[in-house]
Protein backbone atom coordinates (compact mmCIF):
# COMPACT_ATOMS: atom_id res chain seq x y z
CA UNK A 1 0.00 0.00 0.00
CA UNK A 2 1.18 3.51 -0.77
CA UNK A 3 1.57 6.12 1.91
CA UNK A 4 2.42 9.64 0.91
CA UNK A 5 2.41 12.83 2.93
CA UNK A 6 -0.75 14.90 2.25
CA UNK A 7 -0.27 17.87 -0.07
CA UNK A 8 -1.57 20.31 2.52
CA UNK A 9 1.45 19.64 4.73
CA UNK A 10 4.25 22.11 4.01
CA UNK A 11 8.01 21.64 4.10
CA UNK A 12 8.32 24.02 7.03
CA UNK A 13 9.68 22.30 10.10
CA UNK A 14 7.21 22.16 12.96
CA UNK A 15 8.05 23.73 16.31
CA UNK A 16 6.91 20.74 18.31
CA UNK A 17 9.21 18.78 20.59
CA UNK A 18 10.49 15.35 19.47
CA UNK A 19 7.73 12.79 20.00
CA UNK A 20 4.87 15.28 20.25
CA UNK A 21 1.48 13.86 19.27
CA UNK A 22 0.34 17.09 17.61
CA UNK A 23 2.26 16.18 14.46
CA UNK A 24 0.39 12.89 14.12
CA UNK A 25 -3.01 14.52 14.75
CA UNK A 26 -2.25 17.22 12.16
CA UNK A 27 -1.36 14.59 9.58
CA UNK A 28 -4.59 12.68 10.29
CA UNK A 29 -6.54 15.89 9.75
CA UNK A 30 -4.71 16.59 6.48
CA UNK A 31 -5.26 13.02 5.27
CA UNK A 32 -8.97 12.96 6.07
CA UNK A 33 -9.70 16.35 4.48
CA UNK A 34 -7.77 15.28 1.39
CA UNK A 35 -9.73 12.03 1.15
CA UNK A 36 -13.03 13.89 1.49
CA UNK A 37 -11.90 16.53 -1.04
CA UNK A 38 -12.51 19.44 1.32
CA UNK A 39 -8.92 20.63 1.90
CA UNK A 40 -9.57 24.06 0.35
CA UNK A 41 -12.69 24.63 2.46
CA UNK A 42 -11.12 24.01 5.86
CA UNK A 43 -10.75 26.78 8.43
CA UNK A 44 -8.78 25.89 11.50
CA UNK A 45 -9.24 27.82 14.71
CA UNK A 46 -6.06 27.43 16.66
CA UNK A 47 -5.36 28.06 20.27
CA UNK A 48 -2.60 29.87 22.14
CA UNK A 49 -0.76 26.67 22.99
CA UNK A 50 1.31 23.96 21.35
CA UNK A 51 -1.54 23.45 18.88
CA UNK A 52 -0.98 26.94 17.47
CA UNK A 53 2.22 25.74 15.78
CA UNK A 54 -0.03 23.83 13.42
CA UNK A 55 -0.55 27.03 11.40
CA UNK A 56 2.86 26.79 9.69
CA UNK A 57 2.69 23.05 9.15
CA UNK A 58 -0.57 22.90 7.16
CA UNK A 59 -1.73 25.26 4.45
CA UNK A 60 -5.26 25.72 5.78
CA UNK A 61 -6.69 29.13 6.51
CA UNK A 62 -6.56 29.65 10.22
CA UNK A 63 -7.83 31.96 12.91
CA UNK A 64 -5.85 32.53 16.08
CA UNK A 65 -8.30 32.64 18.96
CA UNK A 66 -7.65 33.80 22.51
CA UNK A 67 -6.61 31.02 24.85
CA UNK A 68 -9.53 28.73 25.64
CA UNK A 69 -11.88 30.40 23.19
CA UNK A 70 -11.26 28.30 20.10
CA UNK A 71 -14.61 26.52 20.20
CA UNK A 72 -16.54 29.78 20.68
CA UNK A 73 -14.64 31.45 17.80
CA UNK A 74 -15.14 28.38 15.59
CA UNK A 75 -18.87 28.46 16.29
CA UNK A 76 -18.96 32.12 15.16
CA UNK A 77 -16.90 31.38 12.04
CA UNK A 78 -19.22 28.53 11.07
CA UNK A 79 -22.33 30.67 11.51
CA UNK A 80 -20.92 33.21 9.04
CA UNK A 81 -19.31 30.78 6.59
CA UNK A 82 -21.73 27.88 6.47
CA UNK A 83 -20.19 26.34 3.37
CA UNK A 84 -16.77 25.96 5.00
CA UNK A 85 -15.55 23.20 7.27
CA UNK A 86 -14.60 24.72 10.61
CA UNK A 87 -12.36 22.83 13.00
CA UNK A 88 -11.47 24.09 16.47
CA UNK A 89 -8.17 22.76 17.65
CA UNK A 90 -7.80 23.23 21.40
CA UNK A 91 -5.77 21.19 23.87
CA UNK A 92 -7.08 19.70 27.07
CA UNK A 93 -6.14 22.73 29.16
CA UNK A 94 -7.96 25.01 26.79
CA UNK A 95 -11.09 22.96 26.12
CA UNK A 96 -11.64 21.60 29.64
CA UNK A 97 -10.21 24.23 31.95
CA UNK A 98 -10.04 27.78 30.63
CA UNK A 99 -12.63 27.16 27.94
CA UNK A 100 -14.91 24.57 29.55
CA UNK A 101 -17.82 27.00 29.35
CA UNK A 102 -17.40 27.46 25.58
CA UNK A 103 -17.17 23.68 25.14
CA UNK A 104 -20.34 23.10 27.18
CA UNK A 105 -22.38 25.86 25.58
CA UNK A 106 -21.29 25.02 22.03
CA UNK A 107 -22.45 21.46 22.78
CA UNK A 108 -25.73 22.75 24.25
CA UNK A 109 -26.35 24.87 21.15
CA UNK A 110 -25.30 21.89 19.00
CA UNK A 111 -23.06 24.13 16.88
CA UNK A 112 -22.12 22.51 13.59
CA UNK A 113 -18.35 22.37 14.17
CA UNK A 114 -15.69 19.81 14.98
CA UNK A 115 -13.74 20.29 18.18
CA UNK A 116 -10.57 18.24 17.82
CA UNK A 117 -9.11 18.16 21.31
CA UNK A 118 -5.54 16.97 21.80
CA UNK A 119 -5.41 15.62 25.34
CA UNK A 120 -1.92 15.25 26.78
CA UNK A 121 -2.95 15.60 30.45
CA UNK A 122 -0.83 18.74 31.04
CA UNK A 123 -0.63 22.40 30.04
CA UNK A 124 2.17 21.82 27.54
CA UNK A 125 3.42 25.15 26.29
CA UNK A 126 3.43 26.95 29.63
CA UNK A 127 5.77 24.38 31.15
CA UNK A 128 3.77 21.29 32.06
CA UNK A 129 1.39 22.46 34.76
CA UNK A 130 -1.49 20.36 36.05
CA UNK A 131 -4.63 20.40 33.88
CA UNK A 132 -8.15 19.02 34.55
CA UNK A 133 -7.12 15.79 32.85
CA UNK A 134 -3.91 15.21 34.83
CA UNK A 135 -4.08 11.69 36.25
CA UNK A 136 -4.19 11.08 40.02
CA UNK A 137 -0.61 10.72 41.23
CA UNK A 138 0.86 12.23 38.05
CA UNK A 139 3.75 14.61 38.71
CA UNK A 140 3.62 17.97 36.98
CA UNK A 141 5.39 21.26 37.64
CA UNK A 142 2.43 22.50 39.71
CA UNK A 143 1.88 19.15 41.46
CA UNK A 144 5.47 18.05 42.15
CA UNK A 145 4.41 15.30 44.57
CA UNK A 146 1.77 13.96 42.21
CA UNK A 147 -1.87 15.00 41.82
CA UNK A 148 -3.67 14.50 45.14
CA UNK A 149 -7.38 14.16 44.36
CA UNK A 150 -8.39 15.10 47.93
CA UNK A 151 -6.60 18.45 47.53
CA UNK A 152 -6.61 19.13 43.75
CA UNK A 153 -9.97 17.57 42.95
CA UNK A 154 -10.89 14.81 40.59
CA UNK A 155 -10.01 14.67 36.95
CA UNK A 156 -12.48 15.58 34.22
CA UNK A 157 -13.68 12.99 31.75
CA UNK A 158 -15.45 15.02 29.06
CA UNK A 159 -17.08 11.87 27.63
CA UNK A 160 -19.03 11.42 30.89
CA UNK A 161 -20.11 15.07 30.75
CA UNK A 162 -21.17 15.35 27.11
CA UNK A 163 -22.63 11.91 26.42
CA UNK A 164 -26.04 12.93 27.69
CA UNK A 165 -26.11 16.05 25.47
CA UNK A 166 -27.94 16.21 22.18
CA UNK A 167 -24.83 16.35 19.96
CA UNK A 168 -23.87 14.59 16.74
CA UNK A 169 -20.65 12.81 17.60
CA UNK A 170 -18.41 12.20 20.58
CA UNK A 171 -15.40 9.91 20.47
CA UNK A 172 -12.00 9.38 22.01
CA UNK A 173 -9.05 8.04 20.10
CA UNK A 174 -5.36 7.70 20.81
CA UNK A 175 -2.07 7.80 18.92
CA UNK A 176 -0.10 5.24 20.93
CA UNK A 177 0.20 2.62 18.17
CA UNK A 178 -0.31 2.41 14.40
CA UNK A 179 -3.67 0.64 14.87
CA UNK A 180 -4.86 3.30 17.34
CA UNK A 181 -3.79 6.01 14.88
CA UNK A 182 -5.93 4.43 12.15
CA UNK A 183 -8.91 4.26 14.52
CA UNK A 184 -8.44 7.91 15.48
CA UNK A 185 -8.39 8.77 11.78
CA UNK A 186 -11.70 6.98 11.33
CA UNK A 187 -13.25 9.06 14.13
CA UNK A 188 -12.01 12.35 12.63
CA UNK A 189 -13.27 11.38 9.19
CA UNK A 190 -16.70 10.48 10.54
CA UNK A 191 -16.95 13.78 12.40
CA UNK A 192 -16.00 15.75 9.26
CA UNK A 193 -18.61 13.87 7.22
CA UNK A 194 -21.21 14.76 9.83
CA UNK A 195 -20.25 18.41 9.62
CA UNK A 196 -20.61 18.30 5.83
CA UNK A 197 -24.17 17.07 6.34
CA UNK A 198 -24.91 19.67 9.06
CA UNK A 199 -25.50 17.08 11.79
CA UNK A 200 -24.27 19.23 14.68
CA UNK A 201 -21.56 19.38 17.31
CA UNK A 202 -18.77 16.84 17.06
CA UNK A 203 -16.02 16.44 19.63
CA UNK A 204 -13.13 14.07 19.03
CA UNK A 205 -10.52 13.79 21.74
CA UNK A 206 -7.14 12.29 20.94
CA UNK A 207 -4.89 11.03 23.74
CA UNK A 208 -1.50 12.31 22.77
CA UNK A 209 2.01 11.95 24.22
CA UNK A 210 3.99 14.85 25.71
CA UNK A 211 7.41 13.32 26.47
CA UNK A 212 8.93 16.69 27.40
CA UNK A 213 6.48 17.55 30.17
CA UNK A 214 5.86 14.01 31.35
CA UNK A 215 9.60 13.58 31.87
CA UNK A 216 9.58 10.30 29.96
CA UNK A 217 11.30 9.03 26.85
CA UNK A 218 9.06 9.02 23.74
CA UNK A 219 8.83 5.23 23.90
CA UNK A 220 7.81 5.26 27.58
CA UNK A 221 5.24 7.97 26.78
CA UNK A 222 3.44 5.55 24.46
CA UNK A 223 3.42 2.97 27.27
CA UNK A 224 2.13 5.64 29.67
CA UNK A 225 -0.84 6.31 27.35
CA UNK A 226 -1.59 2.62 26.96
CA UNK A 227 -1.22 1.62 30.60
CA UNK A 228 -2.14 4.69 32.66
CA UNK A 229 -4.01 7.31 30.60
CA UNK A 230 -6.39 4.83 28.99
CA UNK A 231 -7.28 3.44 32.42
CA UNK A 232 -8.93 6.77 33.25
CA UNK A 233 -9.90 7.74 29.70
CA UNK A 234 -11.30 4.68 27.89
CA UNK A 235 -11.28 4.88 24.10
CA UNK A 236 -14.27 4.52 21.83
CA UNK A 237 -17.30 6.24 20.38
CA UNK A 238 -19.67 7.62 23.00
CA UNK A 239 -22.26 9.46 20.93
CA UNK A 240 -22.87 8.56 17.30
CA UNK A 241 -25.90 9.73 15.37
CA UNK A 242 -25.20 6.90 12.95
CA UNK A 243 -25.15 6.33 9.23
CA UNK A 244 -21.48 7.11 8.68
CA UNK A 245 -19.75 3.76 9.09
CA UNK A 246 -17.80 3.73 5.89
CA UNK B 1 6.78 -2.88 -5.80
CA UNK B 2 6.64 -0.09 -3.27
CA UNK B 3 9.73 1.41 -1.77
CA UNK B 4 10.31 3.38 1.39
CA UNK B 5 11.64 6.89 1.06
CA UNK B 6 12.86 8.95 4.00
CA UNK B 7 13.65 12.60 4.53
CA UNK B 8 15.99 12.59 7.51
CA UNK B 9 16.28 16.37 7.51
CA UNK B 10 12.81 16.40 9.11
CA UNK B 11 13.68 13.75 11.72
CA UNK B 12 13.81 14.76 15.38
CA UNK B 13 14.97 11.35 16.58
CA UNK B 14 11.97 10.51 18.81
CA UNK B 15 12.25 6.84 17.91
CA UNK B 16 8.53 6.01 17.55
CA UNK B 17 9.30 4.36 14.22
CA UNK B 18 11.93 2.16 15.85
CA UNK B 19 9.52 0.81 18.47
CA UNK B 20 6.65 0.17 16.02
CA UNK B 21 8.64 -1.32 13.11
CA UNK B 22 7.65 -5.02 12.94
CA UNK B 23 10.76 -6.10 11.05
CA UNK B 24 13.41 -4.17 12.94
CA UNK B 25 14.46 -2.31 9.80
CA UNK B 26 14.82 1.08 11.51
CA UNK B 27 17.68 1.93 13.82
CA UNK B 28 19.22 5.06 15.31
CA UNK B 29 22.07 6.14 13.10
CA UNK B 30 25.22 7.91 14.23
CA UNK B 31 24.39 10.83 12.01
CA UNK B 32 23.48 14.07 13.74
CA UNK B 33 21.23 16.45 11.82
CA UNK B 34 21.87 20.19 11.40
CA UNK B 35 19.52 20.87 14.28
CA UNK B 36 21.37 18.50 16.58
CA UNK B 37 19.04 15.51 16.56
CA UNK B 38 20.35 11.96 16.20
CA UNK B 39 18.39 10.79 13.18
CA UNK B 40 17.24 7.31 12.16
CA UNK B 41 18.35 5.09 9.32
CA UNK B 42 16.44 2.39 7.43
CA UNK B 43 17.72 -0.97 6.25
CA UNK B 44 15.73 -1.27 3.03
CA UNK B 45 16.43 -4.98 2.66
CA UNK B 46 14.50 -5.65 5.90
CA UNK B 47 11.65 -3.21 5.17
CA UNK B 48 8.25 -4.83 4.46
CA UNK B 49 6.47 -1.56 3.41
CA UNK B 50 3.79 -1.96 6.10
CA UNK B 51 3.56 1.79 6.72
CA UNK B 52 3.71 1.60 10.54
CA UNK B 53 6.52 4.16 10.61
CA UNK B 54 4.51 6.51 8.36
CA UNK B 55 1.50 6.22 10.67
CA UNK B 56 3.44 6.96 13.84
CA UNK B 57 5.95 9.57 12.65
CA UNK B 58 5.05 13.04 14.04
CA UNK B 59 7.48 14.79 11.69
CA UNK B 60 6.53 13.33 8.29
CA UNK B 61 9.87 11.64 7.60
CA UNK B 62 8.51 8.53 5.85
CA UNK B 63 6.73 7.94 2.58
CA UNK B 64 6.07 4.67 0.81
CA UNK B 65 5.50 4.59 -2.92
Amino acid sequence: MKYSIPKTITNIESGWCPGCGHGIVTRLLAETTEELGISDKVIIVRDVACGSMQSGVVTYNNIGAAHGRTIAVAAGAKRIRKEDIVIANPGDGSAYSIGIESTMHAALRNENILALVVNNSVFGMTGGQMSPTTLPGQKTTSSPYGRDTSYNGNLLDIMKVLNTFDIAYLARGSVDSPSAVMKAKKYIKKALMMQQDNKGFCLVEILSPCPTNWGLSPEDSLKFIKEKQQEYFPLGEYVDKGGYDK
Amino acid sequence: MEKISIDVSRCKGCGYCICVCPSGAITKSEEVSKKGYTVISVDESKCVQCGSCYKMCPDYVFQIF
